[in-house]
């Protein structure tokens, strides 16, 4: 079993049931052939940084599952097939990825770390000179 | 006599004693999110293209994955394939 997830992105032209219904299906076609869901984050209607099928926004839906290898080929045959999705990614996940996944359900950070570490540090050297 | 004034054929090179350094390394990331497009940022410039290593300072191995994650936040419409504005 090896940890994956999938971001999709579907059309901005559906009602909030009708994204939770495609989503559905799939969390559905997912558990049926034999997959864990660990979690799963909707961000809502986004910008897109470029228009993709003549259209500007959509709706971002994330999934983390653990599943046998085949159940990809399927979901992503699936997701090709279906008209509302407008793009979708899946990317398999290290030991690393499942490390940071876990954190940021976790809240360990709401801004990443290092951008934080980043901006800490110039101002300390600033105030330091200012002295 | 007028005081004797250096001249230069080429100007002289201003020594920049910051050493670069990995910033990944020093921080101990070993994940780079293709989902945080704001972090990403710091490795494109503003027409989107990757900003080389001899910049940036990454080291090889996390240079290939943030290369990796730019891509993947392109296909997945958080940056953009091509652009003028970005910054």
């Amino acid at each position: 079993m090896q940890q994956y997830e999938t971001v999709v992105i579907l059309t901005p032209l559906l009602s909030e049931e009708a994204v939770k219904e495609a989503i559905a299906k799939f969390t559905k076609l997912l558990k049926d052939s034999g997959a864990e869901i660990i979690q799963e984050d909707n961000w809502g209607l986004k910008k897109l940084a470029y228009p993709i099928q003549k259209k500007t926004t959509g709706y971002y839906h994330l999934t983390e599952f653990k599943a046998p290898g085949d159940v990809i080929n399927k979901l992503e045959l699936e997701l090709k097939r279906d008209e509302r999705i407008m793009r979708f990614l899946t990317v398999s996940l290290d030991k690393h990825a499942t490390v940071y996944n876990e954190r940021k359900r976790g809240g360990a950070f709401n801004k990443k770390k290092p951008v934080v570490q980043e901006t800490a540090e110039p101002v300390k050297a600033v105030k330091e000179a200012a002295e | 006599m007028a005081k004797e004034q250096i001249q230069y054929v080429t100007a002289p090179k201003v020594e920049d004693n910051r050493k670069k350094y990995c910033r990944f390394r020093k921080n101990g990331i070993k994940y780079i999110d293709y989902k945080d497009a704001n972090f990403l940022l710091k490795f494109i410039n503003d027409q989107g293209k990757v900003l080389p290593r001899r910049l940036t300072g990454t080291s090889l191995k996390f240079q290939r994955k943030v290369a990796q994650a730019v891509k993947r936040a392109r296909h997945i419409g958080l940056l953009p394939y091509v652009t003028d504005s970005l910054k």
